[in-house]
């Protein structure tokens, strides 16, 4: 639909509303270089400190946009419930972890305890994303485009719902099996759980990559995003690999799930509607639809928001949130289609 | 064009027809509880209370008001609005900041009713309120589409969901901006100047009259859903909503007619949002989540999309088993049966449910029109030539 309306469109000379709009781009993109540069010079030990956290965050952002971003990519779908499913995932790696194998402390068999629980959730995720798109979104896939974005928001209440019934409705504290112990490198701070959350994340995010980019599976996933009908024609099973994309989402969402409930400490209900707009818009700052743009993305917003919360000089962190969705807006104006995707503004 | 207009003969008879009927509802339920309740006995006015207490009804044209803005935005013009909750908190805000002592830097009585001793701050007339509020949340409805409506569909629910969080946000941090307090943080606004009407003053007790006054307001925005949706832009909507390539060709210039359908809805949310406010006296940050933009897009998509009728129903039904009925309900059935069923806490279920189970199987709503019942099921239709994604993954 996009090409043919965008045929009509005449091609303009620049206009006063273009000019007027990439100057004040330029101006946003000034004040965010120097209160950046302003705190750098300040105190650069605090900058790098705030810069890992950050980075720490971000790597888990990372992995949830990849579910938003591979859904997009296929099926052109908003998927609000992904935010909470990642919470579900959490949830879920509490419950077993921690209450059923009774792992709170570290120790070298918790440790293990910790990989299998990964992998245990990275499974859950991956089948209840798999049912949902089963149950509700595959009979929608040819309904007019507000149908299945009204089901998602539903699916994200109804699993609102499951984390409420599971865990209750005040945040809990969860004992990680992982320690404590900060190491100092020249003055600045690492925690073990930003290593642990490194080891973790980047191999799955490398993981995921080779499955989408070299894989038969992959080039199938490719394939449907670009034309189903010729996909179809060429033999592969539509169905199939769309219920292997959510799969792959849904164990990405495993992941952050567990690593968040491990390093943050806390799971809590209400946590995928949060954590689901900011890792949609780590999609969107990337360009939905690419899969490096979500891990960029995820960085990105991850340091934005550190420097946010941690800096000297910043808004602090009760403008936290506010900060994020400033960011999705203003990409929204100037660059809807990110930093690594194609414009996906359609000519009105 | 002008000689164009279409043959809606029947409106003006169906105009009055509804009139008449909402009047009615409206008048029995005044009369009821300003005649017969206080006369009546203990166990009637128990049962009254319980189940259709003055207040939970008075809330409930609130939430077809609101029901209604929305339904301009993804009823008419088919575009989803997540973060419907902000222009309810911008109305109720405005309403703080032009009725109540809270703007002591201020001393302007314009027409309004201040408590005595509490000159301060600025007083001015409810309905000169009303329509600023309407401006006010318009002009936001501006700020928030401009940027956005250029874009996919699917942006714009993304965009209006952030500012549904942003603005609830900014309202419980604006105690201190730039050392200015705003929005009075979480304590949020209270105190709010008694609506003096044509001499009558609307005192805290004033219940019946206060309904009577949403009600009108509820009954002015349904007049306003049918001849909007009947005139010239109301069709330019319904072109839109259904295939936005044939309304471009037909001559409808699509991003205005989408800038003004946000707009004009948002007016419904700020005016909400106003006579909200009123109704509770003041106005509190956290009551707005974002669980009410999803309540009033489950009240427009369970009474059918785009249908003023529908939305109405809809919505009187949806509000009134989350103020009442899902409370009540419960305690009949954990009585009657002794179960210990906690029911309030299934509403996210309830809600959710509902939404998906609407759109798996009646994505129409319960009382459609026909032409959203065909919109709805398009893909049983005939259509060989589905256009297809040109989305990529990978940068390749």
């Amino acid at each position: 639909m996009t090409t043919v309306a965008s045929g009509i469109a005449r091609k303009r000379k620049f206009n006063t509303s273009e000019i007027l709009l990439k100057i004040s781009m330029y101006m946003v993109i000034a004040v965010v270089v120097y209160w950046l540069g302003f705190n750098l010079v300040n105190d650069p030990r605090a900058f790098i400190q705030v810069s890992i956290n950050g980075i720490n965050n971000g790597l888990l952002y990372a992995l949830i946009a990849l579910g938003y971003t591979l859904v997009y990519g296929i099926i052109e779908l908003i998927n609000f419930a992904h935010g909470d499913l990642f919470m579900l995932c959490s949830v879920f790696s509490f419950a077993i972890l921690t209450e059923l194998f009774g792992a709170k402390a570290p120790s070298t068999k918790n440790f293990a305890l910790l990989l299998i629980v990964l992998l245990l959730t990275m499974t859950f995720g991956a089948i209840v994303n798999v049912t949902i798109e089963r149950v509700a979104y595959r009979r929608l896939r040819n309904a007019p485009r507000l149908a299945p974005l009204i089901t998602a928001v539903g699916m994200s209440f109804v699993l609102q719902w499951m984390g409420l019934k599971w865990v209750g409705s005040v945040p809990v504290n969860v004992n990680t099996v992982l320690p404590a112990t900060r190491y100092q490198f020249g003055g600045i701070e690492i925690a073990f759980k930003t290593l642990v959350i490194f080891a973790v994340t980047i191999p799955i995010l490398i993981l995921f990559a080779f499955v989408v980019d070299k894989t038969r599976r992959g080039r199938a996933m490719r394939a449907t995003a670009q034309d189903k009908d010729a996909s179809r024609l060429m033999g592969i099973n539509v169905n199939q690999t769309i219920s292997f994309t959510f799969a792959i989402a849904g164990a990405a969402a495993g992941a952050a799930g567990i690593m968040w409930a491990q390093t943050i400490g806390t799971v809590s209900y209400n946590l995928g509607f949060q954590l689901g707009l900011i890792a949609f818009t780590s999609a969107v700052l990337g360009g939905v639809g690419n899969l490096y743009g979500a891990v960029l993305g995820g960085l990105l917003v991850g340091l934005i928001q550190a420097f946010n919360d941690g800096l000297a000089v910043g808004l602090g962190q009760r403008w936290s949130q506010t900060m994020v969705f400033t960011i999705l807006i203003l990409l929204m104006v100037y660059r809807p289609g990110g930093l690594l995707g194609q414009s996906s503004q359609e000519k009105v | 064009m002008t000689n164009l207009q279409p043959a809606h003969h029947a409106a003006g008879v169906n105009n009055k027809k509804w009139a008449i009927g909402f009047s009615t509802v409206v008048g029995v339920i005044f009369l009821l509880n300003v005649f017969v309740l206080p006369n009546s006995n203990t166990q009637v006015q128990r049962f009254f209370n319980a189940w259709f207490s003055l207040n939970s009804l008075a809330e409930i044209m609130i939430w077809i008001l609101m029901a209604l803005g929305l339904n301009i935005i993804v009823g008419y013009a088919g575009l989803l609005d997540l973060g419907y909750v902000a222009f309810w908190a911008l109305g109720g805000y405005v309403a703080g900041w032009l009725m109540s002592p809270f703007l002591s830097q201020f001393q302007v009585n314009f027409f309004g009713n201040a408590r005595v001793g509490f000159d301060q701050g600025i007083h001015f007339h409810v309905f000169l309120v009303l329509i600023l509020g309407g401006v006010f949340t318009a002009i936001w409805g501006v700020i928030i589409g401009g940027p956005t409506l250029r874009l996919k569909s699917d942006y714009l629910a993304l965009v209006t969901l952030g500012f549904g969080e942003i603005i609830p946000q900014f309202m419980l941090n604006g105690s201190n901006i730039f050392g200015l307090n705003v929005t009075n943080g979480a304590q949020g606004i209270g105190g709010l100047d008694q609506p003096n009407i044509f001499g009558y003053v609307m005192g805290t007790f004033a219940l019946p009259q206060k309904f009577l006054m949403v009600s009108l307001m509820a009954g002015a925005m349904i007049f306003f859903s049918i001849r909007l949706r009947d005139g010239r832009l109301g069709r330019a909507w319904l072109a839109i909503r259904e295939d936005e390539l044939a309304a471009s060709m037909m001559g409808v210039p699509l991003w205005r007619t989408k800038f003004s359908s946000y707009a004009i809805g948002a007016v419904g949310g700020g005016i909400g949002g106003v006579g909200f406010a009123i109704l509770v006296g003041g106005v509190y940050a956290d009551r707005f989540n974002f669980v009410i933009s999803i309540i009033i897009l489950a009240m427009v998509v369970l009474g059918g999309m785009g249908n003023v009728w529908g939305v109405v129903v809809g919505a009187t039904l949806l509000a009134w088993v989350n103020s009442v009925g899902l409370v009540q309900v419960g305690q009949l059935i954990n009585n009657t049966f002794d179960t210990k069923f906690n029911f309030p806490s299934y509403q996210f279920l309830l809600f959710g449910l509902l939404l998906v189970l609407m759109m798996l199987f009646r994505r129409e709503g319960f009382l459609p029109e026909a032409r959203m019942r065909m919109v709805m099921n398009e893909e049983k239709l005939e259509d060989l030539e589905k256009v297809t994604d040109d989305t990529k993954i990978g940068s390749h």
